[in-house]
C-alpha cells in the first residue's frame, strides 16, 4: 500500500465518512443548494442558515464516496459562525490546497481541513473534495443575490 | 496466437503505474492500440498526407485510396452490402445523432413513438429526448427484467403501430447484456418502425453482420475496436439513406453550388462535410485488419473465458454485488459493500490497475439499479486471467483498507 493513499485516506478523513458531521436539512428558512458530480453521480443537498451575514448554520445529505463525505462533513464544521464573505475566502483557500498550491494556513483554523491536503496528488478526486464547498459558495452566492 | 502475445502488440502495456505493472481494465471506456494501428497512423502523417477527393497530385491520390479503401474494409467488417452505406462520422454519438437530427426530425409528429430501453447510454437517449420534444412525439421505454435483459414479450408490448423507431443497445456497458437485437428488429419492423443499433460495446467484441441483424441504421466508434479515437461509423440501409437530408452543410459534401440553391453529392458523402477525418479512417482500417487476423471469433472466446473467471472469483469474494446477467459480455460491473466505487477505483490505482467509476454515462440504468455509481472492470483481447487475479488481489486490499472504518 503506498504512502500517498495513507496520505489520502488519514485516519481523521475516515472518522468524518464514518461519523459525518452536521448531516441533515435544516428545516425551517433555510437556503437550499442541490448540487451534482455529473462524471460520477456524486450529491450532496447542503442547506445552510445565514443571518446577518453569518452563515449560523450549515447541514448536508447526499451521497458520494469518502472523499466527497468527508470534505462536506469538514466544510460544515469549519463554516459554521463564519462572516460569508470568511466563508468564500476559506473556500478559496481550500481550491489552493486542493490544486497543490501553497495555501494560507494563518488566516483561520484550517483544523480537520488540512487532513485533505493530500487530495491534491490524485487529480481524479479533487472534484470530489471540491463539491460541498462549491455548493457552500453557490448557497452564499444566491442570499446576497436575493439581499440585492 | 494466444492473450499473452496478443498482449505484446500493445506498447503501452509494457509500464508500470504507481510503481506496479499496469493492468487495464477499462476497455469499454476506450481500447489500447497496437503497434499496427499507431505505425498506420505515422506512415499516414509521415509519408502521404494530404486532403482527399480533390487534389490531382500524388499524394491526394494516395490519401483518397487510404480514406476510401478503408471504407471498403468497413463494409466488409459488418456485411453491408454497399460502401454508400458506409458514413464516417465522429463516433457513435455523432451517428446516432445524425440518425435522430435526420431521420428522426423529417419523419415524426405528434402520436408518434421512440422507443428505446432504460440500459441505454446517454449518447443513445437524448437525441431521441431532444427528437420527441420538437416533435411531439412520445419517448418509451421496454421494461427490464431482474436480471437487466429484455423479454421479447415486452418488446411486442411496448412497440405498436405508432413507434417510428426503436433504439436499442446491442451490447451494454454496464450489466453485459447481449441483447437479442434481431429479434427485436423484427418486432421493429412488423410494425412499421426502422431498428437503430447502438453497436459501440458489440462491434469491437463479436462478429456482426447488419443484413443478418436486418437494422436499418448501426452505429459504433474506433476507439473501442483497437482504432484511434475521432472516427465512428454510421451503417444505413441504401434506401433510407438516399431519402434523408444531410445536418452538416459545407466543403466536401456538395455537387452544384448556386447563389441561393445548392445539390449534394451521392452516398456516402452527402453526410460527411468538411474535410474528413482521414488518419482516423486510415487508423480504423488498420485496426479492423488486426482484429480480422487474431479473429473475432477467438476475441470473443477469450472474453467469454475472463468473464467467466472474473465473476467465478468475485463470487468467491464477500460483500460483492455484481450488476447484470449470467450471460454476459466480457465485463462486470460490481460493488463493494461500504466501499463507494471511487474509493475501490483509487485503491485499485494505487496498485497499477485502471477500472471505471461512477455512472458509465447510463443515469438511468443507475436509478432502475438503486445505486448512484458503480465500478466495472471491463476485458479485451490482451487481459489475461494474471490481470484478473491482480484485481481480484487489489479489490482484496481495498475491503481490508476501508475494513477498519466500518
Amino acid at each position: 500500500m503506498s504512502s500517498n493513499l495513507d496520505q489520502l485516506y488519514r485516519q481523521v478523513i475516515m472518522d468524518h465518512y464514518k461519523n459525518p458531521r452536521n448531516k441533515g436539512v435544516i428545516e425551517d428558512n433555510a437556503l437550499t443548494i442541490n448540487m451534482n458530480n455529473p462524471t460520477c453521480g456524486d450529491r450532496i443537498q447542503l442547506t445552510l442558515k445565514v443571518e446577518d451575514g453569518k452563515i449560523e448554520s450549515a447541514k448536508f445529505d447526499g451521497e458520494g464516496c469518502s472523499i466527497s463525505l468527508a470534505s462536506a462533513s469538514m466544510m460544515t464544521q469549519a463554516v459554521k459562525g463564519l462572516p460569508v464573505e470568511d466563508a468564500v475566502k476559506l473556500a478559496k483557500i481550500f481550491y489552493d490546497m486542493m490544486l497543490g498550491n501553497d495555501y494560507d494556513d494563518e488566516s483561520y483554523d484550517l483544523g480537520d481541513i488540512e487532513a485533505l491536503s493530500g487530495v491534491s496528488k490524485f487529480p481524479a478526486r479533487i472534484k470530489c473534495a471540491t463539491l460541498a464547498w462549491k455548493a457552500m459558495e453557490q448557497g452564499v452566492g444566491k442570499d446576497e443575490e436575493e439581499e440585492e | 496466437m494466444s492473450a499473452n502475445e496478443w498482449r505484446k502488440l500493445f506498447p503501452i502495456l509494457d509500464q508500470e503505474v504507481n510503481g506496479k505493472p499496469l493492468v487495464y481494465l477499462d476497455s469499454a471506456a476506450t481500447s489500447q492500440k497496437p503497434i499496427q494501428v499507431i505505425e498506420a497512423l505515422d506512415k499516414y502523417y509521415k509519408e502521404y498526407n494530404s486532403n482527399v477527393h480533390r487534389g490531382v497530385h500524388t499524394l491526394g491520390t494516395r490519401a483518397t485510396d487510404g480514406y476510401e479503401g478503408a471504407r471498403e474494409k468497413v463494409r466488409r467488417f459488418i456485411g453491408a452490402k454497399s460502401t454508400q452505406e458506409i458514413i464516417f462520422t465522429r463516433g457513435t454519438t455523432t451517428a446516432i445523432n445524425t440518425v435522430a437530427r435526420s431521420y428522426g426530425m423529417a419523419n415524426l409528429s405528434e402520436g408518434d413513438e421512440i422507443v428505446i430501453t432504460p440500459m441505454e447510454h446517454h449518447s443513445n437517449i437524448i437525441p431521441w429526448q431532444q427528437v420527441a420534444k420538437t416533435t411531439g412525439a412520445t419517448l418509451k421505454y421496454i421494461p427490464l427484467q431482474p436480471d437487466g435483459t429484455i423479454d421479447l414479450v415486452d418488446v411486442e408490448n411496448t412497440v405498436t403501430a405508432h413507434t417510428k423507431i426503436v433504439s436499442v443497445m446491442q451490447v451494454s456497458n454496464v450489466l453485459g447484456t447481449i441483447n437479442p437485437i434481431k429479434e427485436i428488429a423484427a418486432i421493429a419492423h412488423k410494425n412499421g418502425a426502422v431498428m437503430v443499433v447502438d453497436g459501440a460495446q458489440s462491434a469491437p467484441h463479436m462478429k456482426v453482420n447488419v443484413q443478418d441483424l436486418d437494422c436499418d441504421f448501426f452505429a459504433f466508434s474506433a476507439h473501442k475496436m483497437c482504432g484511434p479515437t475521432g472516427i465512428g461509423v454510421l451503417y444505413g440501409k441504401k434506401a433510407l439513406l438516399n431519402k434523408m437530408d444531410p445536418v452538416e452543410f459545407g466543403g466536401e459534401m456538395i455537387d452544384f453550388v448556386g447563389l441561393q440553391e445548392s445539390t449534394w453529392k451521392e452516398l456516402p458523402w452527402k453526410f460527411e462535410g468538411g474535410t474528413p477525418i482521414i488518419a482516423g479512417a486510415i487508423g480504423l482500417g488498420a485496426a479492423i485488419d488486426f482484429l480480422e487476423e487474431i479473429g473475432l471469433d477467438n476475441v470473443l472466446k477469450h472474453e467469454h473465458v475472463l468473464a467467466e473467471y472474473a465473476m467465478e472469483r468475485l463470487s468467491e469474494l464477500e460483500g460483492v454485488t455484481i450488476f447484470g446477467p449470467k450471460e454476459r459480455a466480457g465485463l462486470v460491473t460490481f460493488n463493494l459493500d461500504d466501499v463507494h466505487p471511487h474509493d475501490v477505483a483509487t485503491v485499485l490505482d494505487s496498485e497499477g490497475i485502471a477500472v471505471r467509476a461512477g455512472h458509465h454515462c447510463a443515469q438511468p440504468l443507475m436509478k432502475w439499479l438503486d445505486v448512484t455509481a458503480t465500478a466495472r472492470a471491463s476485458f479485451y483481447l490482451y487481459n489475461t486471467e494474471d490481470d484478473i487475479d491482480a484485481f481480484l488481489k487489489g479489490l482484496t486490499t481495498a475491503k481490508e483498507y476501508f475494513g477498519h472504518v466500518f
